[in-house]
């Protein structure tokens, strides 16, 4: 598959992989060819980490094999991986690095685990050493520094310059820039090209389109398990890949924009932080609005500030004619303000509980006479959400942990919509489900949404287009565009979206546009 | 329950074969009622190798011999609920002993004042300690064992490091000719006719009513759901509406009130401010409450366990001791207790719940 002059590194040949009843990986053909940054592209939920995972030996895969360099690769600890060659820079900086040590020791980390390695620190080899991997890629930091003390986008330069020293044959990069300014963007760019030439196979996986103009050479896009599409031939295709990534789901969900209501939610002149400029946004009764932009441009800042977790720098904020200032989520719980958390696992699921402890959370009071809880009500008001929502159980007592990703997003979802709710906001409901799933979620968030306003907080705009009957785009920590469904022009939204707003010309080769 | 645990580890039940199933089958109801099994085979075999094991009066002595120790790990059972840990639980016991003893003696008050100045001193404790974890930031292990260090030295300051008993010379000069009231003797040394007379002692009664109360507060109200639901992930109590902190200082300030209610009924049995009295009680109601994790297999604080934990220790050191063995083999016996009672959470629950994504 590699084109002619490079040699494919690593290849991958109909590789499956299945969580429970969920499929995620449904044969993956893929071939990572030396000198070349190939960009792999995918909405959430595509199958990109699991994939990646797989790569770095987090994850084995159930079928399907992977050669490196011509011999077979299965690496069955991440340990085995780096060794066999295979370094990856994940999406979660501080996987990358500890932030109680200082900047030599994060460096040096594995030559301190290497075998061989003498039983005391020599610390000025190590410094010595820590400079010649920091100067190789232009980092300019003390290096005796914690870590603990850096900012977000040099702990990411660390965990990658750590990743080259270990001189990889294939360098994977999680969307490494989503927490980098553009000058610290263009430094590991300017990197990655030099590497490139040095021969490694680089996976690079961004749906920042700004990025991919860059610096890709190749582009795979992939939906649903599988490789929907590869484009190597210059000039590289990329709206093609975005329809590949996107796929038609956009057009089988037909939206109908219902005649809105009367304004729930005002927001006048609000400053999400100092530096962000002022954004207006009105969302009314029987309307869905979906929020997107890319990590980072303010949605959860602004999902945080509508429940009452921070507050906004200035403005005001009204709901249903009044000021709205809540101070705490119970605060904002009372006033009808109800946020289902983005990130199930940390901010939503209660492990410990079954699904109906779990749902009525929240709204134990209603569940409760004189503090004594009634299991009856529980249970009822549960098993009318497991039917609403379709959530696949044996009943409403299972333990949450048993269920597949899905059904516990449909469980958090269910949470708050069982009560009745002014503004209901979601922050990326479809996180990490699957299309099924997804589509039950979407529609019973529209069915419902006639009595309350709703705001729907989603990185990727498939998701948006399938849900909302507005689209508003965020930026920077401020509003950017505002589209009705209908026959939405992609391309500005995805400009828009990218911070690289008019520029729709898709050979734009212009990063810098992104104001760090 | 637990004939279809295993189809619903996947949401969708898949046909295993037979064999696979029963020895899951087997594996939960080891992990369910081994401990309750193993309880009552105890029973059964001291009853039958020890002379007088089996009977009311041996009965009531293990109950006494865990009223104090379970009351404070049913404090304690609060605190793991909400994820954290109370080491300060022991001193806070030991100096309510002294502070009633104080009260009475020396201030020469009432029982009733004794008690009252005690529970404040638990509740102010455990409010200090609530503080010093959610406002201050500092770990709970952490904070609770320098507030347990405060406490022992604190309590040994206004008696220059003696025990208080009527007639001791007091560090100003004269004689303390306060009294223990025969009210607040009482509290410890009062037995209840039942069956037999002057069966059950009040610090019994204590540890039942207690018991209960937390069990109903833990299990059956919207407070306990809340706490148990901090206990598994704040954030996301937190972001359903849950007051987080209040619920925490008031989890604490539950195990000072109840670590002091111990204290009281210590203080009302030896009749004197013992300086050297409850060394072992934090180490043994901790136990106590680990222990409760493998009741039933809950895996987690619960105060039935508890109380079946403290009952369990409290057996075992009966039978052992009308079997002869020697005093100083009982933290041996505690800790053997202890470490099987945490496999049985740990290793077999877990090995339970694995296989979630």
């Amino acid at each position: 598959m590699a084109k002619p002059g490079y040699d494919t590194i690593c290849r991958i040949v109909g590789v499956e992989k299945a969580f429970g009843p969920n499929r995620v990986l449904r044969g993956i053909d893929l071939s990572i060819p030396g000198g070349q940054i190939t960009v792999l592209m995918g909405a959430n939920g595509a199958g990109k980490s699991t994939l990646v995972k797989i790569l770095c030996g987090v994850h084995r895969a159930d079928g399907g094999h992977i050669e490196l360099s011509g011999d077979p690769f299965q690496p069955t600890s991440p340990a085995h991986a780096i060794k066999a060659g295979v370094v990856t820079v994940h999406q979660s900086i501080n996987d990358g690095v500890i932030p109680d040590l200082d900047v030599a020791s994060n460096l040096m980390l594995d030559d301190l685990n290497a075998p061989g390695a003498g039983f005391f620190v020599n610390e000025n080899r190590l410094r010595e050493d820590a400079k010649r991997v920091a100067g190789a890629m232009d980092l300019d930091i003390d290096v005796r520094t914690q870590v603990a003390d850096l900012g977000v986008a040099a702990r990411q330069l660390i965990a990658i310059a750590r990743a080259l020293a270990k001189q990889p044959k294939v360098l994977i990069l999680d969307e490494p820039t989503s927490s980098l300014s553009a000058t610290e963007a263009e430094r590991l760019f300017t990197l990655l090209d030099r590497l490139r030439e040095t021969g490694v196979a680089i996976l690079y996986i961004s749906h920042r389109m700004s990025d991919i103009r860059r610096i890709a050479d190749r582009i795979i896009a992939m939906r649903d398990g599988q490789i929907s599409g590869t484009f190597e031939d210059a000039p590289l295709d990329y709206e093609g890949a975005v329809t590949a990534m996107l796929g038609h789901a956009m057009t089988q969900v037909d939206i109908d924009i219902p005649s809105r209501g009367d304004p729930v939610l005002v927001l006048d002149d609000v400053q999400l932080s100092a530096q962000a400029a002022p954004m207006a946004l009105t969302v009314h009764r029987n309307e869905v609005v979906a929020v997107t932009g890319l990590l980072g441009s303010g949605k959860t800042k602004l999902a945080s500030v509508l429940f009452g977790i921070t507050r906004p720098h200035s403005g005001t904020v009204m709901l249903d004619g009044q000021v709205y200032r809540p101070s705490s989520p119970e605060d904002a719980i009372r006033s009808g303000v109800f946020l289902c958390s983005k990130d199930r696992a940390s901010n939503g699921v209660v492990p410990d509980f079954d699904i109906a402890q779990n749902l009525t959370l929240p709204f134990l009071t209603r569940h409760a006479s004189l503090s004594f809880l009634n299991g009856g009500s529980e249970r009822r008001t549960t098993n009318r959400m497991i039917d609403q929502l379709g959530i696949v159980c044996q009943s409403s007592a299972d333990e949450i942990g048993t269920l597949s990703g899905g059904n516990q997003q449909k469980v958090m979802v269910g949470r708050w919509m069982a009560e009745a709710s002014q503004l209901l906001v979601l922050d990326e409901p479809f996180q990490g489900v699957d299309i099924r799933a997804r589509r039950d979620i979407g529609r019973t968030i529209r069915a419902t949404a006639d009595e309350r306003a709703t705001i729907v907080f989603v990185a990727e705009l498939d998701e948006a287009l399938e849900i909302a009957d507005r689209i508003v785009v965020m930026s920077e920590e401020t509003i950017v565009g505002e589209h009705r469904n209908d026959d939405v022009d992609l391309n500005a939204i995805l400009a828009q979206v990218s911070g690289v707003a008019g520029a729709t010309t898709p050979n734009d080769p212009n990063p810098s546009a992104r104001t760090p | 329950m637990t004939t279809d645990t295993r189809s619903t580890d996947t949401g969708v039940s898949r046909p295993l074969p037979p064999s696979v199933d029963r020895s899951q089958m087997l594996m939960n109801l080891a992990i369910r009622y081994g401990f309750l099994c193993l309880l009552l085979g105890l029973i059964v075999f001291f009853s039958l190798a020890a002379n007088g094991f089996a009977g009311p009066r041996s009965a009531v002595f293990i109950f006494q011999s865990v009223a104090i120790t379970g009351i404070l790990a049913l404090g304690v059972t609060c605190t793991l609920v909400v994820g954290g840990f109370d080491l300060s639980i022991g001193s806070v016991a030991t100096s309510a002993l002294m502070l009633s003893a104080y009260v009475m003696v020396v201030l020469e008050q009432s029982a009733l004042v004794a008690v009252l100045a005690c529970l404040l001193m638990g509740a102010f404790v455990g409010f200090i300690n609530g503080i010093l974890i959610v406002k201050m930031r500092v770990p709970d292990l952490l904070a609770t064992l320098g507030m347990m260090f405060l406490l022992i030295g604190l309590q040994r300051i206004p008696t220059e490091g003696r025990s208080i008993s009527t007639g001791m010379t007091l560090p100003g000069g004269e004689v303390a000719e306060g009294t223990f009231s025969n009210a607040f003797l009482w509290l410890g040394r009062h037995r209840f006719d039942f069956v037999l007379e002057d069966l059950i002692p009040v610090p019994v009664i204590v540890f039942l009513i207690v018991g209960i109360l937390v069990w109903v507060f833990l299990e059956l109200t919207r407070h306990g759901r809340l706490m148990y639901a901090i206990g598994s992930n704040e954030r996301a109590a937190a972001l359903a509406g849950t007051n987080v902190n209040r619920y925490k200082i008031t989890a604490y300030m539950i195990s000072g009130v109840l670590a002091s209610v111990g204290g009281i009924l210590l203080a009302a049995r030896l009749g004197r401010g013992d300086i050297a009295s409850g060394n072992n009680l934090l180490l043994d109601s901790v136990a106590a409450a680990l222990i409760g994790f493998a009741v039933l297999g809950a895996a987690k604080p619960n105060a039935f366990g508890t109380a079946i934990g403290a009952l369990f220790v409290g057996v075992l050191l009966q039978g052992l001791t009308m079997m002869n063995a020697p005093y100083y083999t009982q933290d041996f016996v505690k800790g053997g207790v202890l470490v099987v009672a945490l496999v049985f959470t740990f290793a077999l629950s877990a090995r339970k719940r694995g296989g979630g994504h």
